[in-house]
């Protein structure tokens, strides 16, 4: 059996996802900018691409910029926003954001004199909205917090962090603009854009079962950006380059099939949570680091005295795919920083593994996946005796 | 610009009997490192390897600067034996750097040629300054010495000379096993090991799912590298079972003894293997002192195993003399990239720096030591590392 336990990382493409973009890569496959026939066409798909996705999301068919993924929205909103500032201000974010929005903020720091503050988070990963209302200056100008946290799945408690930034923003001439980065969250955390008040918010389709190298930010209108690239003027200028029309209806297809599902989606997904936490508890020495209200699809757990890296590769053999705390830094071969973050020692960090579930899993297939982490653990448990 | 490219060789011209072998040798390596490039012909002749070609000369040097053996070579021109032709090629050649001191030294080992060497200097450097008002004569210390040689055949005209690597042709030097860690160090081994013509073959000790198969192929593309210097397009890369060893080793009721011990099943399986596929010594990346397994007292422990000879090519260099020599081979980036080998994952806390052969024995009486290397290399498989890209074929 082959179980794939590793969503975080990525997800594979939705058949239907599949057969949605096949026409546009071969036989629709004009230019939007195009003035002919075929150019028309690929406008048109792109148009209701846009305007589909918009609709789900509850916002403007204008608001939203296609991206070539998660890292390039992060990117865009963070570097974007403060290029189209007079003159640096503060950045406030947290200790366990992605490096997607870490690394732009840095360089932030570092070469153009902006402020940083980085919230810390307690051992459930969230930050306190009391720390973020102290955090915030006359300075401050862009707020970046990720929705659900890639490594260990904490949902931060946006409704507060929302009031606290709205207040803040009550009076002020030039208003704080609210980044969040959503690309682990949508399709199995529900939020409301318009509602938490939200400025930019980043999506990535190949977490959703979607096509890899597309993603999208909302930019609420109103709010200007500068582009990190320039060219021909597609997407009003912001993102140039001709359009991935092809991912682009793969994207819009895979937002469908997540909304359209997600509140069996939700429960399916509690459902295989509950049952993998349970099996796993019975393994000795196991601890989980996931905050126990934290999103349905992200497990982050460890063995003591077992190396994450060994019981990968035991898995693997198995075949069970999950990774060591998260794709992303296992292969810096550090310690991660959310793991840090939450106060685990460099030992216990390497010892987490990080399971992404998908709710198209069978609860066969994690039990097989659990008799396979419970040998794999007692068999190394034996060899380093 | 360039018709001709000159490469000379210096050691292999002194091997006496052997020759003509070894320079047919270094042609079959050359035609090796220049395949997709486009030239006429290789011939060699008085001593010297010459390679026409009317253009891209720049991709067939960078090609030549990778072949053991050459010691430099020179783009050059080759005309008609009379003098105009030779000026005209002067020339060419001194229109790229119109502005320096020089001097023509012309040689006639054809002494058909009806006008001296003396009078060609003279002949070919005053059209030269004729032709070029900011060129001036410096006989002692010139920026550029345009070379003339008046051979049967025809006049060779170059002003540059470009180092190669010199050493010996691979192939001519035998077969040899290098164990390949995925280190820094192993791979210079291997280098060093190619320059002196050995014929190298790798070997890497595998502990998967201990190392992963990331692990693997960051050894297989340090074979690859390695595969450019070695005027073939492919390399074997051994790679031998060691899970079972290293999972015996971690019961060892003398862990501080457990680095000694894996390296001396590693020589064992490198010495059987060796026999069988009939290569003539082992070659390991050790610095004397560098680690607690390169002491004095710890290669003598290891080398106990084995009477076949362990080359060293690194014995006598730093740390950094070898990080320098990876960077320059171009291994070291791969070598740094944080997978982990079987010498990190298993690694004692206190490793013994001086083990003493008898307690070594003793270590090892708790084992059944053949039947953990029959079994090895039982499971040991050979992967053929070439530079093919495979995605579409």
């Amino acid at each position: 059996m082959e179980v794939y336990l590793d969503h975080s990382a990525t997800t594979p493409a939705d058949l239907e996802v599949l057969e949605a973009m096949a026409p546009y890569w071969h036989q629709q496959y004009g230019n939007p900018s195009s003035p002919h026939l075929l150019g028309v066409e690929a406008e048109s798909v792109l148009t209701q691409c846009r305007r589909f996705i918009a609709q789900a999301l509850h916002v403007n068919p204008n608001e939203l910029c296609f991206t070539s993924g998660g890292t390039e929205s992060n990117n865009l909103a963070i570097l974007g926003y403060a290029r189209a500032q007079h003159k640096p201000g503060q950045i406030i974010t947290t200790a366990v954001e992605h490096p997607s929005v870490l690394n732009p903020i840095s360089y932030l720091r570092a070469n153009m004199g902006w402020q940083v503050t980085q919230l810390p988070v307690g051992s459930h990963g969230k930050i306190d909205a009391a720390d973020l209302a102290r955090a915030i200056r006359p300075k401050t100008s862009l707020i970046s917090i990720m929705l659900v946290n890639n490594e260990i799945g904490s949902i931060q408690e946006m409704t507060e962090i929302s009031k606290v930034i709205a207040e803040a923003n009550q009076g002020r001439r030039q208003k704080i603009v609210f980044h969040v980065d959503a690309c682990q969250a949508f399709g199995s955390v529900p939020f409301d854009i318009t509602r938490l008040k939200i400025d930019l918010l980043s999506i990535s389709g190949h977490k959703i079962f979607g096509p890899k190298g597309i993603g999208l930010l909302y930019i609420k209108s109103g709010i200007h950006l500068q582009p990190l690239m320039f060219g021909g003027g597609q997407e009003g200028g912001l993102r140039p380059g001709t359009e991935n029309v092809p991912a682009i209806v793969g994207l819009a297809k895979a937002v469908q099939l997540a909304m359209d599902g997600f509140d069996a989606h939700v429960a399916t997904l509690a459902k295989l949570r509950s049952h993998l936490l349970a099996r796993l508890r019975q393994i000795p020495g196991s601890i989980c680091n996931s905050p126990p209200d934290g999103a349905p699809h992200i497990i982050s757990i460890r063995f003591e005295g077992i190396r994450a890296e060994v019981l990968v590769h035991y898995l693997e053999q198995k075949g069970v795919y999950l990774s060591m705390g998260a794709a992303c830094s296992s292969r810096k071969q550090k310690a991660s920083h959310v793991l840090q973050a939450i106060g685990l020692s460099p030992e216990q960090a390497s010892s987490t593994i990080r399971i992404g579930l998908s709710p198209k899993l069978t609860l066969e297939q994690i039990d097989y996946a659990c008799d396979a982490i419970e040998a794999s653990v007692r068999e190394v448990r034996q060899i380093y005796g | 610009m360039y018709q001709i490219i000159l490469v000379r060789y210096g050691e292999i011209s002194l091997k006496g009997r052997n020759r003509s072998q070894f320079e047919d040798l270094l042609i079959k390596n050359i035609s090796h490192a220049l395949k997709g490039l486009d030239y006429q012909k290789i011939s060699k002749a008085y001593g010297r390897i010459y390679i026409e070609s009317d253009h891209n000369w720049e991709a067939i040097v960078e090609a030549l600067k990778r072949v053991f053996g050459i010691v430099s070579v020179s783009p050059a021109l080759k005309t008609e034996l009379n003098m105009d032709a030779i000026k005209e090629a002067a020339f060419e050649l001194m229109e790229g750097r119109p502005n320096t001191t020089f001097k023509v030294k012309a040689r006639r080992p054809n002494k058909h040629f009806p006008i001296d060497s003396m009078t060609v200097n003279q002949e070919v450097g005053g059209y030269l300054l004729r032709s070029f008002p900011g060129l001036s004569v410096d006989v002692h210390q010139p920026e550029t010495e345009l070379n003339i040689e008046i051979r049967n055949e025809g006049a060779y005209l170059y002003h540059t000379f470009i180092s190669g690597l010199g050493g010996l042709p691979v192939g001519c030097g035998g077969k040899g096993l290098l164990l390949l860690s995925g280190g820094i160090d192993s791979p210079v081994a291997g280098y060093l090991s190619l320059k002196r013509g050995v014929t190298v073959e790798g070997l890497h000790f595998h502990s998967y799912p201990f190392t992963s198969e990331r692990s693997k192929q960051k050894v297989i593309d340090l074979a690859r590298i390695l595969t450019g210097y070695t005027g073939q397009s492919q390399m074997l890369l051994w790679i031998a079972y060691f899970t079972e060893i290293q999972k015996a080793l971690q019961k060892s009721r003398y862990p501080d003894l457990n680095i000694t011990l894996m390296r001396r099943m590693m020589l064992r399986i490198g010495t059987t293997l060796a026999q069988r596929e009939g290569a003539l010594a082992l070659i390991t990346g050790d610095s004397l002192g560098q680690v607690a397994s390169q002491t004095m007292e710890s290669i003598y422990a290891i080398n106990a195993v084995t009477t076949m000879p362990v080359l060293r090519p690194l014995i006598g260099l730093d740390k950094q003399e070898i990080i320098d020599l990876a960077r320059e081979i171009g291994t070291y980036q791969t070598s740094i990239l944080p997978y982990e080998d079987c010498c990190t994952v298993f690694i004692p806390k206190n490793p013994a720096t001086k083990p003493h052969l008898e307690q070594v024995l003793t270590a090892e009486a708790q084992y059944d030591i053949d039947a953990l290397v029959e079994e090895a290399i039982a499971r040991t498989k050979c992967i053929t590392v070439s530079d093919t890209i495979k995605i579409f074929s």
